[in-house]
């Protein structure tokens, strides 16, 4: 049943993302950036990551994907599309290549998998590992001061002279 | 053959590689900050899947990826501001005409 599942999301995935950057209309792309961002949630879902897939929703579908099309409003290029720059050879060549080496390194390495079954559901593991005794309790901090001067920076950014 | 963590990891090189070629490529800013967030969530697949077939009980994965989430909300953020900052001062977007910096 998973495997049906994966193969569909996988091929819906990777024609979302082919999409963005294939289509020349920018507001189109950043709609099927946000058909990938739904599609990379249910996957959480198929890999049990429950606590993530919520996640992925909230942020990625709600809020960056919103901030990405109120760019594309405010910058008014929608017009003229997005065309591809002088080095649209040499990118293929390196994007192939490196696609190449991944999947070979991939399907070469013998991975130690556990047959263990999955924690579920995860949300009370993650949140004590994260702010428990001995987890990651100081990386959390230090993102509240990486978001605030993100959010200071943006403002700073944006404001009018 | 059951779907396992390689099927996962060539999902995640795919769409990594997709995003790689649009950042290389592309001229619309918007559209790179749009490639960099398709690289940055097959950068997370491959992480979640880590945790799911390696140490399904950890969970370290699982985190890493919240982590990852984090500062990508924070640069996009800054970096539609960016963007938004130079399209007052050029009017435009292009990747090719933000020569400020060069000599």
């Amino acid at each position: 049943m998973f495997d049906i599942v994966f193969w569909i999301l996988a091929a819906v995935a990777v024609g979302a993302a082919l999409a963005v950057i294939i289509l020349r209309d920018v507001f189109r792309a950043a709609l099927s950036l946000v058909l990938l961002f739904l599609t990379i949630a249910v996957i959480y879902v198929t890999l049990y990551a429950d606590f993530l897939a919520v996640v992925q929703i909230l942020i990625y579908v709600g809020a960056i994907s919103i901030l990405i099309i109120v760019a594309i409003m405010l910058t008014h290029e929608v017009w003229r599309g997005s065309p591809s720059g002088k080095l649209r050879i040499p990118a293929l060549v390196v994007s192939l290549l490196l696609l190449g080496t991944l999947v070979f390194t991939v399907v070469g390495t013998k991975w130690e998998t556990s047959g263990e079954p999955p924690l579920q559901p995860t949300t009370a593991a993650i949140g004590s590992s994260l702010f428990g005794g001995g987890g990651f309790i100081l990386p959390v901090e230090i993102t509240a001061v990486l978001l605030l001067a993100a959010v200071l920076g943006a403002i700073v950014m944006i404001r009018e002279k | 053959m059951s779907v396992g963590l390689e099927h996962y990891l060539t999902l995640s090189a795919i769409l990594f590689s997709i995003g790689l070629y649009g950042v290389l490529a592309k001229r619309n800013a918007v559209v790179i900050l749009m490639c960099i967030e398709i690289m940055l969530n097959a950068v997370n697949i491959a992480l979640v899947a880590f945790s799911r077939y390696v140490v399904p009980m950890l969970l370290t994965g699982q985190i890493f990826a919240i982590f990852v989430i984090v500062v990508a909300a924070a640069e996009a953020a800054v970096g539609i501001a960016i963007i938004i900052a130079i399209y007052r001062n050029r009017q435009s977007v292009d990747v090719d005409k933000f020569d400020l910096m060069k000599w």
